[in-house]
This record gives C-alpha cells, sequence and structure tokens, in this order.
C-alpha cells in the first residue's frame, strides 16, 4: 500500500526540484518550514520526530534541501515529511504539509474489530510494521 | 516513480538546450542583465574606491563571460565566487558587499541577492555541540545570498587548541565547496590579519576567487563622505565649517581608532548634538537655515581640537 | 422625496403621542443625522416601495417594523426610554441600475436583542417587516454584528484550524462526494459508496440533505455500514477519513440519540440540514462543542429565501448568522456548478466564513466590514455540479480552505468510484503543486490537468466524460457594483 497522508501523495514522488519549489511557496508566505521522520505513521500519531527545529528567517530553499538530504542519510528507511508553519494571529498552525521520503516497502494497517452490543463496532488501526519491530527497526532495508 | 530524486536544486532549464552558437553581443548582455546600473550606481554612490570599483567591474565582466561560456557549453562547472575584502574599518566593505550581491543576482549566479552579515559569535558556540548548529543555521539563512563575515580571522584562534572555531571553518569550507551554486561567502577584515589566517588555513585560501583590497580614503574624500551624509539627513556646513571641518579631518586621521567613513559618521552625529544643544540654548526664534546648519562652532568643540590646542600650548 | 416636514420627527409631546395614525418619519424612524455606534447592530434592507411610498416613510416603516412601532400611535411608549429603542433609518440610496428599488441602512441599539440567540436576532430583524404592505418586496442584504454582541456566542465548535489539525490535513482544499442516488439504497449498498470513494481519495462522503430514516434505509443501519466503510478506508489508506452522518430528525431527542450514537462509533463529523432550524442549531452546536465533534451544514432551503434579489434574506447575512450560531462546515456556492451563484458574490460568502475582519467589499456585496473578534472560522463546501476539469476554477476562486465535493464526479466515473475519486485526488494535488510553483493555474490549468492524465488514467477518463460541461446561465443574484477603478 501506498499511505496517502500528506497534500501531495497522489502524485509521483517529488524530486528535489520540485520540493525546493514548494518549499520557496512556503518561505514566500513567510512560513517557517520544517523537517519531521517517523516509523510510526499511524494517522493519529501527531507527534513525528522532528529533525532539528523549525527553520525560520530562511530567504532560499537551499538550506532545506540540505537538511532534508541529511535527514534521509540518517533515516534512510523513514517516513520523512516537510511541514511549514504559519504564525500569523488567527492560524498559528501548520498551513502546508507533505511526504518527502517513504520507506522502501510500505506494509500499512490492520483494522481491528472489536464487536459490542447490538451490532455496535469499535474500531482501531493497527500499523503492521510497529506490531512487528520496536521504534528504529521497522523498516529494515 | 524517479530513481534518483537527488537532482541538483538549481537546474537551470537551458541546460537541457542545446548550446548556442554564432557571435555574441556582450555589450547586450550587459544591458539585458542590468549589471551597468548597479555599477554606476556604485560609481555615483560611493566617494573614492577607485581600485574597488575597478575590480568589481573586472569581477562582473568575467561572470558576464563566464555565463555566455556556460551556455554555450565552453565552461562546465561554476565559477568560484568567494572573494575576501581587506582593508580598514569604514572603508565600505559592507556597501560594497551589498552591491556585489545584487550583480550576482542580476547575472544568476545568486537567487535572492540577500545579504546575511555574521562574526565570529554568530558562528561559534559555547560548548561542545553548539557549534555545528549554529553555523549550519546562519549557514541556511544566507543559502541563495551572501554570507558575509566580518574580521573573520577570528574564527581561527590558534592559541587555545580546544577553540570550536575551526569546527566551524570545516562547516564553512564543506559548503563553499559543495554548495557554490547556493552560497557566495565575503570574508572580511584587515589585510594582513587576514593574511596570516590564510596561511594558517591553506583550504579557505584555496576556495577564495577574489582578493579585494581596499584603501583608506583620502582627507578629502572624507570631506565628501562627510558632506553627502549631512545632505543625506537635511543638514549642510557653512562655509567656516567645511574648512574646520577638513582640519578635523587631518586631525582625526592621526588619532587611535580611526575607522575612516564610520569615523566620519561618528563624528557628524555628534557635531548634530552640538548643534541642537547650542540652538536650544541661545533662546531666540530659530529659522530653517539653523535648524540645517552645521556651523564652525559645532565642528570646533570636538575634543580632537582640544587635544591639539593643549597640546601646542604646553611649554616645548 | 416628500415635503421635508413630514419625514421629520415630531418632538413634541402632546402631538407626537396624540392617539391616531403618524406617519413612520414622524414618529421618529428616520433620521439622516443619526451617527451609528461601534456597538449598534446596523442592517441594510432592499426595499421596493409601492406606488406612490416615499422611499424615505418606506424606510422608516422598515427600521419601525422590525423594532418597537405598530400600526398607530400607542402612549405606552412614553413608560419607556422609547427614543433607545426605536431603530433608526438613517440613510436611503436608490439601488444603482435597479429602478423602484432603494436601500436603506438601519441602526438598533445594542439593548434590542438577547445575547447567544439568533431566533431573537432574526425575530427582531426579519420577523413582521418582510410581510408590510406598503413594501412590494424587501430583502435583508447584509449586517454589520458588533463585537459586543458577536462575543456572546461561541461560534463554530471546531474551526478550520482545529479541524485540520485533527484529520491532520494541511495545504489544500478537502475533497468530498454526496453518496447517490439520493434515495432508495440499503443501508448496505449506501456504505459501500462510501468505502469505494473514500478509498479511492477522497477525505470526507456525505449525506444527503433528505437522508434521514426513510422506509428504504434505517438510520442506524446507515450509520453502521457508513463507519464499516469509513474505517475501512482509513486503514487502507492510512488517512483519517469522515462521512458526514446527517442526525437531522423530527425533533431535538432523536437529534441527540443519532448524535449520540455517531459519536460511539467514533464518527469524527455529524451533520444537519439548515431547516432544523437557528434554536436546533445552537443546541446541536453546543453538543458537538462537548464531543468533539466537526458539524456540517446543509443549507438546505437556503433558495427560498436567498435566491430572488428583489426579496428575502441575502445567504450573506445567513452565513454571518450560521457562523455565530456555529457550524463548521456551510455549503456557500461553487460558481462553476449547476446551482446558482455569481462569482464575486459566492466569494463574497467565503469571505464572510472564513476571514478574521470581513472587509467592506462592494463588488462581492459586503457593505460592511466586520470584526469577527476571534470567532472560529467556517470551512466553506462548494458542492453541485462540479468537476476535475474545473479545479483550476474551483482553487483559483476559493483558495484552499474550502471542502469540493464532486458527487456525480466521482460517482458517475466510467471506471467507478475509486477510480472517480482517485481523478478528482490527483487532479487537486497537481493543480496545488503548480500553483505552489507559481505557474498561472486559470491559464494553464486545462494543460496541467491533461499533462497529469497522460500518467492518470481516471483522470483522462474524467477529463474526456466531464471535460466540456459548463453551466452558463445567468444568475439572479448578482453584485449591484462594478468595479470602478479606485483612485487609491
Amino acid at each position: 500500500m501506498r499511505i496517502t497522508q500528506g497534500a501531495f501523495s497522489f502524485l509521483p514522488d517529488l524530486t528535489d526540484q520540485q520540493i525546493g519549489k514548494q518549499v520557496e511557496y512556503c518561505l514566500e508566505q513567510g512560513w517557517a518550514v520544517a523537517l519531521e521522520y517517523t516509523d510510526d505513521p499511524h494517522p493519529r500519531n501527531t507527534y513525528w520526530q522532528m529533525w532539528g527545529l523549525p527553520m525560520f528567517d530562511l530567504r532560499d530553499p537551499a538550506g532545506v534541501v540540505q537538511e532534508l538530504n541529511a535527514c534521509r542519510d540518517a533515516n534512510p528507511e523513514h517516513y520523512i515529511r516537510i511541514n511549514a508553519f504559519d504564525s500569523t494571529k488567527g492560524w498559528e498552525s501548520v498551513r502546508l504539509s507533505f511526504i518527502v521520503q517513504r520507506p522502501s516497502d510500505e506494509p500499512g494497517f490492520r483494522l481491528n474489530r472489536e464487536e459490542g452490543a447490538g451490532r455496535n463496532l469499535r474500531y482501531t488501526l493497527d500499523s503492521y510494521a510497529v506490531r512487528r519491530s520496536p521504534e528504529g527497526q521497522r523498516y529494515a532495508r | 516513480m524517479n530513481a534518483d530524486p537527488r537532482q541538483a536544486l538549481a537546474t537551470p532549464a537551458e541546460a537541457t538546450e542545446a548550446p548556442e552558437s554564432g557571435p555574441v553581443d556582450l555589450a547586450a548582455e550587459f544591458r539585458d542583465a542590468g549589471i551597468g546600473e548597479v555599477l554606476d550606481a556604485l560609481d555615483r554612490d560611493l566617494v573614492g574606491l577607485e581600485p574597488v570599483k575597478r575590480r568589481v567591474r573586472e569581477i562582473a565582466a568575467l561572470l558576464l563571460v563566464d555565463r555566455v561560456r556556460q551556455r554555450r557549453g565552453l565552461s562546465s562547472t561554476p565559477p568560484s565566487l568567494h572573494m575576501s575584502f581587506t582593508g580598514n574599518p569604514g572603508t565600505g566593505k559592507t556597501t560594497v558587499a551589498m552591491r556585489m550581491a545584487e550583480i550576482l543576482q542580476r547575472l544568476g549566479f545568486c537567487r535572492r541577492g540577500h545579504v546575511v552579515a555574521v562574526t565570529r559569535d554568530d558562528l561559534v558556540g559555547q560548548y561542545i555541540g553548539h557549534t555545528a548548529p549554529k553555523t549550519k543555521d546562519v549557514l541556511k539563512r544566507a543559502m541563495g545570498g551572501v554570507l558575509f563575515i566580518d574580521e573573520a580571522y577570528y574564527l581561527y584562534r590558534p592559541e587555545n587548541e580546544r577553540d570550536y572555531g575551526q569546527e566551524a571553518i570545516e562547516i564553512l569550507l564543506q559548503v563553499m565547496e559543495n554548495q557554490r551554486d547556493d552560497l557566495v561567502v565575503i570574508l572580511a577584515g584587515y589585510a594582513d590579519r587576514m593574511e596570516r589566517f590564510f596561511e594558517s588555513n591553506p583550504g579557505m585560501k584555496s576556495r577564495i576567487a577574489h582578493h579585494v583590497d581596499f584603501p583608506d580614503y583620502s582627507d578629502d574624500e572624507l570631506s565628501e563622505i562627510g558632506d553627502r551624509m549631512l545632505a543625506q539627513w537635511n543638514y549642510r556646513f557653512d562655509d567656516d565649517g567645511r574648512r574646520a571641518f577638513a582640519e578635523y579631518v587631518a586631525l582625526r586621521r592621526a588619532k587611535p581608532g580611526f575607522a575612516n567613513a564610520r569615523s566620519i559618521r561618528n563624528a557628524l552625529d555628534r557635531m548634530r548634538l552640538r548643534q541642537a544643544l547650542r540652538l536650544f540654548e541661545c533662546g531666540e526664534v530659530v529659522d530653517e537655515s539653523a535648524l540645517t546648519t552645521i556651523v564652525e562652532a559645532d565642528v570646533r568643540a570636538s575634543r580632537h581640537f582640544q587635544e591639539e590646542a593643549a597640546a601646542g600650548d604646553r611649554p616645548g | 422625496m416628500g415635503a421635508p416636514e413630514a419625514n421629520t420627527q415630531i418632538t413634541d409631546p402632546s402631538k407626537r403621542y396624540h392617539a391616531g395614525v403618524l406617519k413612520y418619519a414622524q414618529m421618529g424612524y428616520w433620521n439622516p443625522d443619526y451617527e451609528p455606534k461601534d456597538t449598534d447592530v446596523l442592517a441594510v434592507f432592499r426595499i421596493t416601495p409601492q406606488e406612490g411610498v416615499d422611499p424615505i416613510e418606506a424606510a422608516a416603516a422598515v427600521a419601525g417594523e422590525s423594532s418597537t412601532a405598530t400600526w398607530t400611535v400607542v402612549w405606552t411608549d412614553r413608560l419607556t426610554a422609547c427614543d433607545m429603542y426605536r431603530a433608526k433609518a438613517y440613510r436611503v440610496e436608490p439601488v444603482p441600475g435597479q429602478e423602484g428599488q432603494y436601500f436603506c441602512w438601519v441602526a438598533y441599539d445594542l439593548d434590542l436583542f438577547e445575547e447567544g440567540s439568533i431566533a431573537n436576532l432574526t425575530a427582531s430583524i426579519i420577523g413582521n417587516v418582510f410581510s408590510f404592505k406598503p413594501l412590494k418586496a424587501a430583502r435583508l442584504e447584509d449586517m454589520r454584528l458588533p463585537v459586543a454582541y458577536i462575543k456572546t456566542f461561541r461560534g463554530p465548535p471546531t474551526g478550520i484550524v482545529v479541524e485540520r489539525e485533527r484529520l491532520e490535513k494541511y495545504g489544500r482544499p478537502l475533497l468530498g462526494a454526496t453518496m447517490k442516488p439520493k434515495l432508495g439504497l440499503s443501508g448496505k449498498n449506501y456504505g459501500r459508496v462510501v468505502y469505494e470513494a473514500l478509498r479511492g481519495g477522497l477525505d470526507f462522503t456525505k449525506d444527503d440533505e433528505n437522508i434521514n430514516s426513510q422506509p428504504f434505509m434505517h438510520w442506524r443501519d446507515r450509520f453502521l455500514y457508513c463507519m464499516e466503510g469509513v474505517n475501512q478506508a482509513a486503514a487502507q489508506t492510512g488517512e483519517i477519513k469522515g462521512h458526514y452522518l446527517n442526525i437531522t430528525a423530527g425533533t431535538m431527542e432523536e437529534m441527540y440519540r443519532r448524535a449520540e450514537f455517531a459519536r460511539e462509533l467514533g464518527s469524527c463529523i455529524v451533520m444537519v440540514d439548515l431547516i432544523i432550524g437557528w434554536t436546533a442549531i445552537q443546541s446541536i452546536s453546543n453538543w458537538c462543542r462537548e464531543n468533539d465533534m466537526i458539524l456540517h451544514m446543509h443549507r438546505a432551503g437556503h433558495g427560498t429565501y436567498t435566491r430572488q434579489k428583489s426579496h428575502g434574506v441575502s445567504f450573506r447575512v445567513i452565513a454571518k448568522w450560521l457562523r455565530l450560531a456555529g457550524v463548521d462546515h456551510l455549503h456557500a456556492g461553487t460558481a462553476v456548478g449547476k446551482l446558482e451563484g455569481d462569482p464575486n458574490t459566492v466569494q463574497g460568502f467565503y469571505n464572510v466564513c472564513r476571514e478574521m475582519v470581513t472587509k467592506q467589499d462592494f463588488q462581492r456585496g459586503i457593505l460592511f466590514e466586520q470584526d469577527w473578534a476571534s470567532t472560529k472560522r467556517v470551512l466553506p463546501v462548494a458542492s453541485g455540479g462540479i468537476h476535475a476539469g474545473q479545479m483550476h476554477q474551483l482553487l483559483d476562486l476559493f483558495g484552499d480552505d474550502v471542502v469540493l465535493q464532486f458527487g456525480g464526479g466521482t460517482i458517475g466515473h466510467p471506471m467507478g468510484i475509486q477510480a472517480g475519486a482517485q481523478a478528482n485526488r490527483v487532479a487537486l494535488e497537481t493543480m496545488v503543486l503548480a500553483r505552489n510553483e507559481g505557474r498561472d493555474i486559470i491559464n494553464e490549468g486545462p494543460e496541467i490537468l491533461s499533462d497529469a492524465a497522460k500518467w492518470c488514467q481516471p483522470l483522462r477518463a474524467a477529463l474526456d466524460t466531464w471535460g466540456e460541461i459548463t453551466f452558463n446561465y445567468a444568475s439572479t443574484d448578482t453584485s449591484d457594483f462594478v468595479p470602478t477603478p479606485s483612485v487609491a
């Protein structure tokens, strides 16, 4: 399967040049760009690991791509996403988020159903990769 | 999916097109890039600095030709653009760096054309593990523009073998070599100290392609700079004031801590203070001409004249 | 306009309160010198007076009938501070290009209204006046609600920012679809459509306005099967998905029952129709806030009073009331689809939903600056006759903060529902990517889409099927103001 979180997951994986252009767009909006990575891509896993702090006051995407490559080298089989933060009053939140690296194999999620009274069902999602290994060893190459 | 997504960030679209051929009109290239305006502005706005202006013109011409050569496939590697600006304080290094950034941007060697000016304190940390993030943060902010490191030789402190400056130098060197498209570094400072810095850091020396020497201003040039600064702030000297100021320039140069245009600026600031106090204390209604004029008394009240006078009185 | 004295307030109490009939203007409902206070509720009505009725007197009558007046003089006024309770018409202007129509501005003191009650506000402002005989027609065009009044409402339970944080979806419009056919599918068949559409790439699916609990599908069946589809799709995509479960029902008690069941099943969103009424909307909004539920509002029925330009209530006013009453999603038009909507006017509705201060903007029909005092943003929904081939226009018109709902454009796809959903999502992401890269999507849009269709067969099929479909009918609810070059 292919996890389709983020703004551009239905497109072919973005090249560094395409990533640079999206980052440039974020910088033009005055947003701070940050990198995050994880090997637990559960849709409710809000807090991925931060790769350093959000990068403030950048003028050019080259610095972000440089950090991205460092993050890729350190985490070759993790999901990596780029988040852009808007500090404007009334937003103060992420304004763009997209995946820039994914593991070579994505086993996906199991849907667990717990049958209750009547025909009630309680659903939970369970990541195959998380279930089989501890953090850091989940998507071995 | 792409086999290798890691392409160069700034691959120009023309790179894939067939190289052009036939004669080239360099004057038109020059015009279209808008370099002339920047160079003219440099000539117009900066007093003196003839050798610097000539060097800037040479570098601009070299880059212009290089751009044409690249388009024709005659040169393949991007030119090294890192520079050192040496000279005494107040000789216009920062100002010229801003103009240089503009020229580099117009020629397409620099995407944003901004200048990030730093000193050792912005790059080097206080404890282990602090320096790399600091230096990288500065480098990221400077990407697409010019990183101007003032008094760059302070990065290297051989007397302290555990100094973290060396770490900053190594990170800088790496980026200067590998990301020439993304960043131009200008090292600035006194000529002699820079020379010693280069002797101990041959790696740095070899990556600096252009050396620009900033001479001290002559007395006449400094007087003219003073006139221009005042005009910018809507002030002027009267004739006696201007003569006194010319004397002041000659006196000030001989004193310690002389910093060319910067000393002039500081002196003018003090003269404006004295003018204000004089107008305030005269107790009369003042007109616009009085509000905008620095007179001889405002100049001669300077401590340098007083000291001169004291020295003259001393029995000899 | 009538003789000056006829429109002047009679201030001598012995004359003013003499039993009988006076003109509204004489009773003090017309005051051209009135300076509205920051704390006043302001309204602009478009009125069409009957033949021979002076527009100033008509405006005064509107002010009177929407505040204290009755048709004749009553002595009991003198027991009150009636000068304050009287609404004041303070400005009347002919509508540009519309013979016989006038805009009239009316100011109401804050004390005319109960805090936190849209029912009370509407009972005053639109309670009597629309049936008033001396007017052929009347339409409430816009309102300015003072910050003091705004602050008595809790507003949307979730808001755009928190909704996106809950869904972890940023930087692009959300995609939805209404399940079709509207009527007749069993719960099991219905859930299949939900699953296919979400699995294919949509973020949300939606019950239609009249899907409640009819003989063909009991509401519990609908809820159970829809949530099976939602969770399956979430597991297979790793994305948070949702289905707007319509909890509209005959009584408030039944609505709460359905809402509770939606919550038990883990739904992130429920839906109600506008026809449940203001009080029910405010109540269910409170329930949603307490239960972390997104509230989707389908504006069913609004066309009966918003569409005609001469009579009724403009949707921009309905949108303002709904933002206060507290909904998270609001259908606000498409401009390019099958339902009514002039692009400028529709953009005005969107601005009312989404901005923290809505600026005065005559071209978009916004007559007042409205400070929302940090009331959360409502996410507008564009739904009705739109398809992937219009993606560039939709993105250009509405930006990122909108739900684009392609019902027929998903379910009617020749290769199936999943393919339809995929086509829409690919078209959307392609267009957002291109816009962010600085491309001119309005002009290059069709080319951008057909480039993506080279590697996405479902998009190719969607463009081939619907690429040429447009709904070019004249809108009835258009702006009265044409853009003129500004001096500044």
